[in-house]
């Protein structure tokens, strides 16, 4: 076992909020963004989620859990074989869902995010920035009621930037609670909103 | 008139927008697979299943055929028995060839006796002594052969004292050491045909867990992405699953259909070149090259558990990779199980 990245963090995410995550990096910011994601347990503390602590959840509920998170991952994660509106349309599609009842709404969030005419495009030829995009396009389209994202914004520009953080705040807006890891300081300067820093394992926040 | 324009030109800022959403709508490509149909290892994985099909499919037939073979031989073999008289002085030869026959033929379970005629004696003591043989110059001795209902034989005990006593230079051979030898022979090859099954049979099993296992690794990713955005294990295993039956189907009915037309071909060529030294001497060694309906039926059988064996293979692949995902949640030191 290595040395404990994250220690005495106390925190709680409201519904409907809207915090940045922050701080250098190594911080454990994707650490703490998986520890929500449940993608990693935590060697002590608790964590509870949707009200119940998911140390006592059976691994056979964890899907039905992981569909009212959205993530963002930092390596986007897309499937290279699947078009841009396959893979914003997956989320639907492991939920059984028939194409013709998502279509149209798939079409409508792509388009939001500038993808509009690149939805035929395999990821290899999409930019960094549309990947980026297809990704949080991925994370959003079933609403869910939580959405990590991690460094939503690290490879695009500064008007896509303002134009995904919009985004994020319509989102919030509907009523899902959102949670930026981000370094970009000017992007967090554009909204008053909660400030979680995190730097050598512990976490002050800034209301 | 007036009103149709009307209806028309208040129709038409919609017409023109359904046009335009169409077009956006049908520029979506008809969704993939979520597993990707073709890619290197699945080729792989195909061709591999293909060939093991192939060599079990052969070994089946073959094994089949061989035991085929060994069965005639010794049915053949225990159809016939064989009346031996010595020559004598005071023995009228072809008199008591014939007693000897309508005595045989006296017990039931025989059904035909024939004479060997000097003729045939002749020919075939050919090879060893020669053209021109004139038998009265030599003490041969003369052969009846008796046919028998190999279900229901005579009582050879009974049949051989009834012989000795009538004509006492009779010998009756009812072949019990060939048919024991060839009983042992037949048992032997068909042991030795259904151990190099058993051997083919668990090599293509085994080929066929790794193969697909192998062709599964390269999808680990696949697997991570649908686990994150919400798959249940049993939906992710059924897509590959679905993925994995439909490249066993392709590949083991290439390989059993290639396995059918070889004996289908090489029964047509055997039936095309029938009382040629080679058809007679193939003929001799392996019997006739068809497997009959039991034959196709075990290809189908072999098509069915490859793609049985790949499928359930793929699936708890799956099921193994979802939970070894969840491992490294709980442990992320377990990077081992990235290398399993």
């Amino acid at each position: 076992m290595g040395p404990e990245i994250l220690r005495d963090l106390t925190f709680d995410i409201p519904r409907r909020s809207f915090q940045f995550l922050t701080g250098p990096s190594g911080a454990g910011k994707t650490t703490l963004l998986r520890l929500l994601f449940l993608s990693l347990q935590p060697t002590r503390g608790l964590i509870r989620m949707f009200d119940r602590n998911i140390s006592s959840i059976p691994r056979e509920e964890f899907p039905m859990l992981r569909r009212r998170v959205g993530i963002v991952f930092q390596d986007f994660r897309l499937l290279d074989h699947l078009t841009t509106y396959e893979n914003v349309a997956l989320p639907l599609r492991v939920r059984g869902k028939e194409e013709s009842s998502y279509r149209a709404d798939v079409l409508e969030l792509l388009k939001w995010v500038g993808l509009g005419e690149r939805i035929n495009v395999l990821p290899p030829v999409l930019s960094g920035g549309e990947k980026q995009r297809a990704a949080i396009a991925r994370a959003l389209i079933d609403r869910p009621e939580i959405l990590l994202a991690d460094e939503p914004t690290g490879n695009v520009d500064p008007p896509m930037a303002r134009r995904l953080l919009n985004l994020f705040l319509e989102l919030n807006r509907l009523g899902t609670a959102v949670v930026i890891a981000t370094h970009d300081l000017s992007l967090m300067d554009q909204v008053e909103a909660r400030r979680m820093i995190l730097s050598q394992g512990r976490l002050d926040i800034y209301e | 008139m007036s009103d149709s324009r009307t209806k028309r030109q208040k129709d038409a800022p919609e017409q023109a927008s359904e046009p335009q959403q169409r077009r956006t709508e049908m520029r979506v490509r008809p969704t993939g697979p979520i597993v990707p149909s073709t890619n290197v290892s699945g080729h792989a994985l195909m061709c591999v299943i293909a060939i093991m099909s192939f060599l079990a499919c052969l070994t089946l037939g073959g094994v089949s055929m061989v035991r085929a073979t060994a069965q005639s031989w010794q049915s053949q073999i225990s159809r016939e028995i064989t009346v031996q008289i010595k020559p004598d002085d005071s023995l009228d030869m072809e008199k008591a060839l014939a007693d000897a026959r309508d005595l045989a033929l006296t017990f039931s379970g025989t059904t035909d006796g024939k004479i060997v005629d000097r003729a045939a004696t002749a020919r075939l003591l050919e090879p060893w002594l020669g053209e021109g043989l004139d038998l009265d110059e030599l003490p041969v001795p003369r052969l009846i052969i008796i046919t028998i209902d190999e279900n229901n034989p005579p009582d050879f005990a009974a049949m051989r004292k009834a012989l000795t006593e009538t004509i006492p230079q009779a010998f009756l051979d009812d072949h019990r050491t060939w048919v024991d030898r060839l009983v042992a022979m037949a048992n032997t090859t068909a042991m030795i045909g259904t151990g190099v099954l058993a051997l083919v049979f668990s090599a293509m099993v085994l080929t066929v867990i790794f193969a697909t296992r192998g062709a599964l690794s390269g999808n680990r990713h696949i697997v991570e992405v649908l686990h994150f955005v919400g798959a249940e294990a049993g939906f992710v295993a059924s897509e590959f699953q679905k993925h994995f039956l439909r490249i066993s189907l392709k590949g083991a009915g290439t390989g059993g259909l290639l396995a059918a037309l070889s004996f289908a071909l090489a029964g047509f060529w055997q039936s095309q070149t029938l009382a040629t030294p080679q058809t007679d001497q193939a003929t001799a060694l392996f019997g006739t090259f068809t497997i009959g309906y039991g034959g196709y039926l075990g290809i189908a059988a072999i098509i069915v558990v490859i793609a049985i064996l790949t499928t359930v293979t793929a699936r708890l692949t799956v099921m193994r990779t979802i939970y070894e995902i969840d491992l490294i949640r709980s442990d992320p030191g377990r990077t081992d199980l990235y290398q399993s």
